[in-house]
């Protein structure tokens, strides 16, 4: 249920150090990875206000000015490693564009390659640039959520990141109790929890 | 088949050398396009393929109409706020929700800057390259540059020093062996005709432009309270608007406000100083390259958008008019009504989708989008490896949606001929302006080079547009007025049991539509009917091509090893086949393959 929602957030991209960034689509099972990660992280943890958590979705080449005005940048997303399902992988700094563009699982993919080097082309890389990836199970289902297996790599994923954050002196607070209203993600009928509970039984697999 | 002429009066043989481009590379989705070439490799059959299978209903039914927007935001990953907005009309629609004027506002401040975005990204980072040889560009005398950017602009970003500062970072990019983002491209090809210097000078403008988009999205953060996803609401904008006091937290204050109203100005002398000036100076060198007309002479379709008064969606409000013109008759607009299920209907003859019966079309609102999959006797090749697809049989995941039973064109060319042809006066003196700048007929219009002009055009006209639209909603709030939401019908007790609504609007990229039918406070059915689905439209029971096949017929390839015709024609209409991101074919190929049979 969508209530119109009162706080703005801050408009100006160049307020912050660190951007955590997830990307992805949740209407794609696994895909939805990276924007579970963040929602996750978000729910556990506070972070200082030159901290910015986004659900970066699939924008692509939009995502290029936030990206140019991060420090430091920690990418969650589902990434093709060729590994077998729901394995977590680290990437650090060069080797982050060449993981993002071997093999392509979609098209958000292409476009976050393109912003990596249109970051370096207009000579504003972040300095520390690290990708939190999982290997998914299942993409084909438009409409489902994140498979068991990879959905219990959230926690690792969470904790493999604040790893790296401490390395760059990103501190996470552990929250005492869960945030009211999830903002992340969207309305409460994005959360994963009202997002699996809300699917039409009839599932859509084409093929 | 070999020769045939179609329903809608295009000559098709594919009797020639077939070419497959699989996938379109710098758009969002996965298309494939076939060819077939004559002797003198011209292009004599076109065959578009969208690789993607969508089927919204398979995740909204049962759902909450209120939340509608918010997963119509995820089908697409540049398209999120058309979809919000059309999403949220269709419910206010159904509930008979009046928004207020500072919502109405808004939204059309979002959509303008979203259009201006949408084109001035679209031309520099996914069209310009089909047009400007950046390899060439490092062999430009930076003096020679700065003299043409200041004989065609007063924009103050001149000087030689400047152009050598950009042409050496390029080199070392270049140099370095990561070409990256101009790595699928055809440099060198005999088809760029653009000199060393204007090559400079527009990759430069590339640059610049990655620049400008850290500041227009401001505006869509701003006033949707966050980004890339901005929140809506059925019955207005979730902002509330404060123009007293100073830094209240949790609304839009006079600071915010300034903001905006400084954006406004920099897109404006952008669209003016840069992108006008290189899309004349780009266009100059390219008027001999007539192709790509395809529908455009013929049938066009837009449903309007921009209503100046809230809830008004006639032509009286609309500041862009709804229309469609048929065989090409500029003196006939016909008006458009997207509830007349005789009017708007979707095809699945050629498409991976099955109706009860194939023939016949079904209006939005009946819409069924059962899957399929099956390919045509002539296909060559296998099911997951498809070498030349028949199109005589299905061969889609888009639908083929028909306008009172034609193919049209959407996009900002369709929405300009409307415009045009209705009279419009601010349309048709910046087409009238530029056409005689060029020194070419109102006929040059009909092409790929007219669809980019009219995209650059409708982008300078918006940020214009944002100016007056942000004048009228400082006024209205100044009077007193700072409603942004009505609430009334937003609990489902106060709802009918039975109802059914319609969204309709332009997004850049062309005509949208969503219908939706809630019964008892659930969605029933929905069903969006996109701009790349008319464009890229496979052909119907009639026979009928859609845009994208027709635009390519008659086309002359350089050299059918390198596409970048088709990559012309087809970027022209900047197409967005995602609605989705997810890729089908999933053999992790990056790179765009051409395959000459």
């Amino acid at each position: 249920m969508t209530e119109p929602a009162a706080s703005i957030a801050d408009g100006d991209p160049g307020a912050y150090d660190t951007l955590i960034l997830g990307i992805g689509n949740i209407l794609w099972a696994d895909e939805g990875f990276g924007i579970r990660a963040i929602e996750t992280l978000h729910t556990r943890f506070s972070f200082s206000p030159d901290v910015r958590l986004m659900d970066g979705g699939t924008q692509g080449i939009f995502l290029l000015p936030w990206v140019r005005n991060a420090k430091h940048l920690l990418i969650f997303d589902a990434v093709d490693f060729g590994l077998p399902p729901a394995t977590l992988k680290l990437i650090r700094d060069d080797d982050v564009p060449r993981f993002m563009g071997v093999k392509k699982m979609s098209m958000h993919q292409t476009g976050f390659q393109e912003v990596l080097f249109s970051a370096e082309l207009t000579g504003e890389m972040p300095d520390d640039i690290a990708l939190v990836g999982v290997q998914p199970e299942l993409v084909d289902d438009y409409g489902g959520s994140l498979r068991d297996r990879v959905k219990a790599q959230l926690e690792p994923a969470i904790s493999m990141a604040c790893d790296v954050l401490a390395e760059w002196g990103v501190t996470a607070v552990a929250r005492k109790a869960a945030p009211s209203v999830s903002d992340l993600v969207g309305p409460g009928a994005l959360d994963i929890h009202d997002y699996e509970h809300g699917r039409p039984s009839d599932s859509g697999d084409p093929l | 088949m070999a020769s045939v002429t179609t329903a809608n009066g295009f000559d098709l043989d594919d009797s020639g050398q077939r070419i497959v481009v699989d996938p379109i590379c710098r758009i969002e989705g996965h298309l494939r396009i076939e060819v077939n070439l004559d002797e003198n490799n011209v292009i004599r059959n076109a065959v578009s393929t969208g690789n993607m299978w969508r089927g919204l209903e398979v995740i909204l039914q049962g759902r909450d109409p209120r939340d509608a927007w918010a997963f119509t935001e995820r089908i697409c990953g540049v398209c999120t706020g058309v979809h919000a907005l059309q999403s949220c009309r269709a419910v206010e629609d159904a509930l008979g929700i009046d928004i207020p004027a500072n919502a109405n506002h808004i939204r059309n401040l979002m959509m303008l800057a979203q259009y201006a975005q949408d084109h001035i990204v679209h031309f520099y980072h996914l069209h310009a390259l089909d047009w400007v040889d950046v390899v060439s560009a490092l062999s430009a005398d930076p003096k020679a540059t700065s003299e043409l950017q200041q004989s065609i602009s007063k924009w103050p970003k001149s000087s030689p020093g400047y152009f050598s500062d950009v042409q050496n970072k390029l080199r070392r990019f270049v140099e370095s062996g990561q070409l990256g983002i101009f790595a699928n491209a055809y440099w060198g090809s005999s088809a760029y005709k653009l000199p060393p210097e204007a090559n400079l000078m527009a990759t430069t403008h590339y640059l610049e432009a990655l620049d400008f988009q850290k500041e227009i999205v401001k505006i869509h953060t701003i006033f949707g309270g966050r980004n890339p996803h901005p929140n809506w609401v059925v019955g207005g904008m979730p902002c509330s608007i404060n123009v007293d006091e100073a830094g209240a937290v949790g609304t839009v204050n006079m600071a915010w406000l300034n903001m905006v109203k400084d954006i406004i100005e920099q897109t404006i002398t952008f669209c003016d100083q840069v992108y006008l000036p290189d899309l004349k100076a780009i266009a100059s060198f390219y008027k001999d390259w007539g192709y790509g007309g395809g529908l455009s002479s013929r049938n066009v379709l837009a449903y309007g958008e921009f209503p100046a008064y809230a809830n008004n969606y006639t032509n009286e409000s609309l500041m862009l008019p709804q229309g469609a013109i048929l065989d090409g008759d500029l003196s006939s607009v016909h008006d458009v009504d997207v509830r007349d299920p005789a009017q708007i209907q979707e095809f699945v003859s050629h498409s991976w989708y099955q109706y009860s019966d194939d023939n016949l079309g079904l209006h939005p609102w009946d819409g069924v989008t059962e899957p399929k999959f099956e390919l045509g006797p002539n296909t060559k090749g296998t099911k997951t490896n498809i070498e030349n697809i028949d199109e005589g049989g299905k061969y889609s995941w888009l639908k083929a949606p028909r306008w009172r039973g034609n193919a049209m064109e959407v996009g900002p060319l369709a929405r300009y001929l409307v415009a045009y042809a209705r009279g419009r006066e601010d349309v048709k003196d910046q087409v009238d302006g530029l056409l005689s700048d060029l020194g070419l007929p109102i006929t040059a219009l009909f092409s790929t080079l007219g669809r980019t002009a009219a995209r650059g055009l409708e982008a300078s006209w918006s940020a214009h547009k944002m100016r007056d639209v942000f004048g009228e909603l400082m006024a209205n709030l100044k009077s007193g007025d700072t409603a942004t939401a009505n609430m009334e019908k937003f609990d489902p007790s106060t709802w009918e049991s039975d109802v059914k609504g319609v969204g309709f609007g332009e997004a850049p990229r062309g005509a949208l539509g969503h219908w939706v039918h809630i019964k008892d406070t659930k969605i029933e059915n929905y069903q969006c009917v996109v701009p790349t689905t008319w464009n890229a439209s496979p052909r119907d029971p009639d026979g009928n091509i859609g845009a994208y096949e027709a635009a390519l017929l008659g086309t002359p390839m350089a050299d059918p090893e390198q596409p970048l015709e088709i990559l012309r024609t087809i970027h022209s209409f900047d197409p967005c086949v995602a609605c989705s991101t997810h890729v089908m074919s999933n053999d992790g190929e990056e790179m765009s393959t051409v395959k000459v049979r």
